[in-house]
């Protein structure tokens, strides 16, 4: 197994590229890659907004660390690769093929057939128990492997979550049977509270897995309160160094990007948001016999009985 | 007529499983060249080459996490923990991640995995390796637990946990894998879930068990007998999903109730029966319905397990007991 050990920053916060120091993205991925970012950044203004209103649920930006989600994501190629997410990965999923609309839906609590991973779009659910989808991703490597699909697998997890056992038993397994996964792990400095120095002796994480160097800018989730515990510096360095900033001054200084440019991309990537949400809104509400789908392919006797008890169906008696 | 015991019928059912399908996996620690540490695996890697009978690292989550990826990506794992108390070692692998998939992903994925867990005492054993922990998976909604007894259920029991789309936890009675033979045909036949079986009738007492108590149980039915008491067991070979409606017969039938299992008494599948049968049967009840069970301490090493561990004496007594009611 390789893990990239170097920090690979390339670019100053002005937009230069770093002395010496080559983008190997092309002109046209460049492009793509600053639009997926910037629609990240404002679908996470729309969602908090909503879930400031009472009208979405906790939600978990992904604010400056835009660059290493889809950076990553990008290197895929949706027809027969695969995500494997944690939670904080929403535009990768996109990207891979995941409608927004869906993914906003569920954030509504529209959840249901209808939100589920469409078929053929190749990505797993989201994980709230840290690290627990890195031995899912190691399995599903393998098994692609031994099918003798030309598929790998990437899958996400967070510098909290690389403490976790299950992180360390699944690298293992990789690299016992070497399976085609890529591990992204994204130092963003934080598990909520605890900082990156409290959460690992390691002196880089790289050392650990392929790692990303990047900041989370933004709360943890919607429930959070970093004021509490985060040194209002380290925000304003990230702020410094934030990674669409950098992007878009880079693409400015080469003549890519300017003014109208950005109106025109934020708009029509607001545009494309406003349908999603508006899509998702109408989605189908959930309803109560519903508590009983997909939880066994058919359904035993004894559930079938409290089914019926909950929803007030052929009563015994 | 070929006879076999339990764990040669395993053996059989996991050799003709991968035989009938190449997706069909076996991995755990030691399954491979040892053919695992009571041989349920022996002879699988010569036949089956090592791509699908792999020994894993020594860390019990990812050979449960691994799984699920697996059948994800559409092989049908059968997973080993080589003793049901490691379960502990990825727990969180099975309830909130194994048997939560189908639902989390709204029916987008399921798991085809079966998890094979020997488990059980009387064979003096080290700390961890008897524990009958089966009702912990209970409160699991989404994996079946089945507990085969005898050789022929094993082999039948087994093929339907492998062909189950849902994931399934077959846990093996240890202490009985060569206790005997009986005629366990070649070829593959299932056995369906959720149907329990009356292996022996009788007209004043039901004893309820599963797994390695329902030999137990049997024992106690032939010293009854000698009493003039007259006895039903009733094996009820999975607990998940669990067939009411066969225990509620039989014990209305009979109208007094014994439920034996090897998992300490509060907590455990003996409790759902009790409750189930006192809102299911409770006009058919002639006495309480009674429990014998191992008692609420912690495993006891070896020389203590004889004491810990439900009798033949104590279900003779406790049926005795019933009776006079």
């Amino acid at each position: 197994m390789k893990a990239m050990t170097a920090r690979q920053s390339i670019l100053k916060p002005d937009g230069r590229l770093l002395n010496g120091a080559k983008s190997s993205m092309t002109d046209a991925a460049l492009m793509e890659a600053v639009r997926w970012m910037l629609m990240s950044r404002i679908y996470d203004e729309r969602a908090t907004a909503l879930q400031r209103q009472g009208l979405y649920g906790v939600f978990s930006p992904a604010a400056g660390q835009e660059a290493s989600v889809v950076g990553s994501a990008m290197a895929l190629d949706p027809a027969r690769d695969w995500i494997v997410p944690q939670y904080r990965e929403l535009i990768a999923l996109v990207r891979h093929g995941y409608p927004l609309e869906r993914l906003a839906a569920m954030g509504m609590g529209r959840i249901t057939h209808a939100t589920r991973i469409p078929e053929g779009v190749n990505v797993l659910p989201t994980q709230v128990a840290l690290a627990a989808q890195l031995p899912h991703a190691v399995g599903l490597a393998w098994g692609l492997k031994l099918q003798k699909k030309d598929s790998v697998v990437m899958a996400y997890v967070g510098d909290g979550g690389s403490s976790e056992g299950d992180f360390h038993e699944a690298l293992n397994l990789a690299g016992v049977r070497q399976a085609p996964v890529v591990f992204v792990l994204q130092n963003n400095q934080w598990a909520i509270s605890t900082p990156r120095r409290m959460q690992s002796a390691t002196s880089s994480f790289a050392l650990r897995a392929a790692g990303y160097v990047t900041y989370r800018m933004s709360f943890h989730n919607t429930t959070d309160n970093p004021s509490l515990y985060e040194d209002p510096k380290q925000r304003d360095e990230a702020s410094r160094r934030d990674p669409i900033d950098r992007v878009i001054k880079h693409l400015t200084r080469r003549g890519l990007w300017n003014d109208e440019r950005d109106e025109q991309t934020r708009m029509s990537i607001r545009a494309e948001i406003d349908a999603a949400l508006d899509k998702a809104a109408s989605f189908p509400a959930v309803t109560p016999g519903q508590l009983f789908d997909d939880i066994y392919a058919e359904l035993p006797e004894r559930l079938r009985r409290q089914r019926e008890e909950l929803l007030g169906e052929g009563s015994k008696e | 007529m070929t006879q076999r015991n339990v764990l040669e019928a395993i053996n059989n059912a996991l050799d003709e499983e991968m035989s009938r399908d190449p997706n069909v996996m076996v991995l755990g620690l030691d399954v491979g060249k040892l053919g695992g540490v009571f041989r349920a695996t022996s002879g699988l890697l010569e036949k089956h080459g090592a791509q699908r009978v792999v020994d894993t690292p020594l860390a019990e989550a990812s050979i449960i996490g691994a799984s699920l990826g697996l059948a994800i990506s559409g092989m049908v794992p059968v997973a080993e923990i080589q003793f049901l108390g490691f379960t502990a070692q990825a727990f969180h692998q099975i309830g909130p991640q194994l048997a939560r998939y189908r639902t989390r992903s709204r029916g987008r994925f399921h798991c085809q995995v079966t998890i094979r867990a020997p488990f059980g005492g009387g064979i003096s054993s080290p700390e961890f390796h008897s524990d009958a922990v089966e009702a912990q998976f209970v409160q699991s909604p989404g994996i079946k637990v089945v507990m085969p007894s005898n050789p022929y259920d094993a082999k039948g029991l087994l093929i339907e946990a492998i062909r189950d789309p849902d994931p399934v936890l077959y846990c093996e009675p240890d202490r009985i894998y060569r206790l005997a033979r009986m005629e366990v045909p070649d070829g593959a036949y299932t056995i369906p879930f959720g149907k329990a079986a009356v292996i022996r009738e009788g007209a004043d007492v039901t004893l309820v068990a599963w797994s390695a108590a329902v030999e137990l149980c049997l024992l106690a039915a032939g010293r009854l007998a000698d009493d003039g008491i007259s006895v039903t067991v009733v094996d009820l070979r999975t607990l998940v999903p669990f067939d009411v409606e066969t225990v509620v017969s039989a014990v209305a039938r009979t109208g007094r109730c014994v439920v034996v299992h090897e998992a300490p008494l509060s907590g455990g599948f003996g409790a759902e029966i009790a409750a189930t049968l006192a809102s299911e049967a409770f006009y058919d009840l002639d006495a309480p319905i009674a429990r014998v069970a191992a008692y609420d301490v912690p495993y006891p090493a070896a020389p203590l397990e004889a004491w810990y561990l439900p009798s033949v004496e104590r279900v003779v007594a406790a049926a005795r007991k019933t009776a006079r009611q």
